[in-house]
């Protein structure tokens, strides 16, 4: 217990830290042991410089979501690259039913909307264009829709489900 | 063989691109415009950056993980200055917009745009010490 708390003392924020420590090493293009030690003291380094400015950095619940998730935004944008590019090649735009949608959230972490906000701008045929004064919705743009309430149902199970899941988030 | 997938990625990538800029022509809404950047930094920046890889990394001998860094810094800034974007036009248009917009749900909350956010104390948005 006191290893673990000494431990969480200088390194607040494991995944912090090797994120850094990976784009380091990636940005030099060099895998030889002074770049990683470079990262590593950066990857240690800069995390505590930022802990005064953000207090309450969540951690990640659960990794197995975490990388799911990744893998099914990524095929989602393959997907939807290509049905946009249908609509805009083959259809007239008048006749692109666009609509704006709200999409209620569950989520309250400003982290984690933030992440749920990014990937509905980052699947194509949506964009997240405002939040909620109160943080309890989302303003999304869509390009072309059937069915409006189909839409945001998709968003709050494919994605917003998964993002509670990755960040432990409850209804609380 | 190598160089019918480089070319391959290549076109792919360039063919989403010119979608995403003939979108950017052709749709007559503001906010519907707003979709074709988005569009077009994913498949198309993405083939591009897949045949790079595989250019360097079979035709050169030289592995870069370059590629994936810039794809990881796409992914950060593209919905950030899409939102930028709309927010701006959500602020310039408010008063013909304004009112054709969906509410949040909420009685008495509208739009961060058009609303300060309520105070700190009690808000569910508050980071917990």
């Amino acid at each position: 217990m006191r290893m673990r708390s000494r431990w969480r003392r200088w390194v607040p924020h494991p995944a912090v830290s090797l994120a850094l420590t990976l784009v380091w090493v990636a940005l030099q293009n060099d895998f030889s042991a002074g770049q990683w030690l470079m990262g590593v003291i950066l990857g240690v380094v800069v995390p505590l410089l930022l802990r005064p400015f953000w207090p309450d950095l969540p951690q990640v619940h659960s990794w197995r979501t975490a990388i799911v998730y990744a893998a099914i935004v990524l095929w989602d944008i393959v997907k939807a690259n290509v049905q946009v590019a249908g609509w805009i090649l083959l259809r007239r735009p008048e006749t692109l039913r666009s609509t704006w949608l709200v999409v209620p959230l569950r989520l309250h972490r400003p982290e984690a909307i933030t992440l749920l906000a990014g990937t509905i701008t980052m699947t194509p045929g949506t964009v997240s264009c405002d939040l909620a004064a109160d943080g309890s919705a989302l303003l999304v743009h869509c390009l072309h829709t059937e069915d409006a309430a189909a839409t945001v149902a998709g968003i709050k199970s494919r994605y917003e489900a998964r993002v509670m899941k990755i960040f432990g988030e409850g209804d609380a | 063989m190598a160089d019918m997938l480089i070319a391959a990625l290549l076109l792919v990538g360039a063919f989403f691109g010119l979608v995403g800029s003939w979108g950017l022509v052709r749709l007559p809404q503001t906010m519907q415009r707003l979709h074709a950047p988005t569009k077009a930094t994913t498949l198309g920046v993405g083939g591009v950056l897949l045949a790079s890889i595989a250019y360097f990394g079979w035709v050169r001998g030289e592995w870069s993980v370059h590629e994936l860094l810039i794809t990881l810094f796409l992914f950060l800034t593209a919905p950030v200055s899409a939102l930028m974007l709309a927010r701006a036009w959500l602020h310039r248009e408010r008063e013909r917009v304004r009112a054709t917009l969906p509410r949040p749900g909420a009685p008495g909350v509208d739009w961060g745009t058009f609303q300060p956010p309520p105070e700190e104390s009690g808000s569910g948005a508050e980071p917990r010490r």
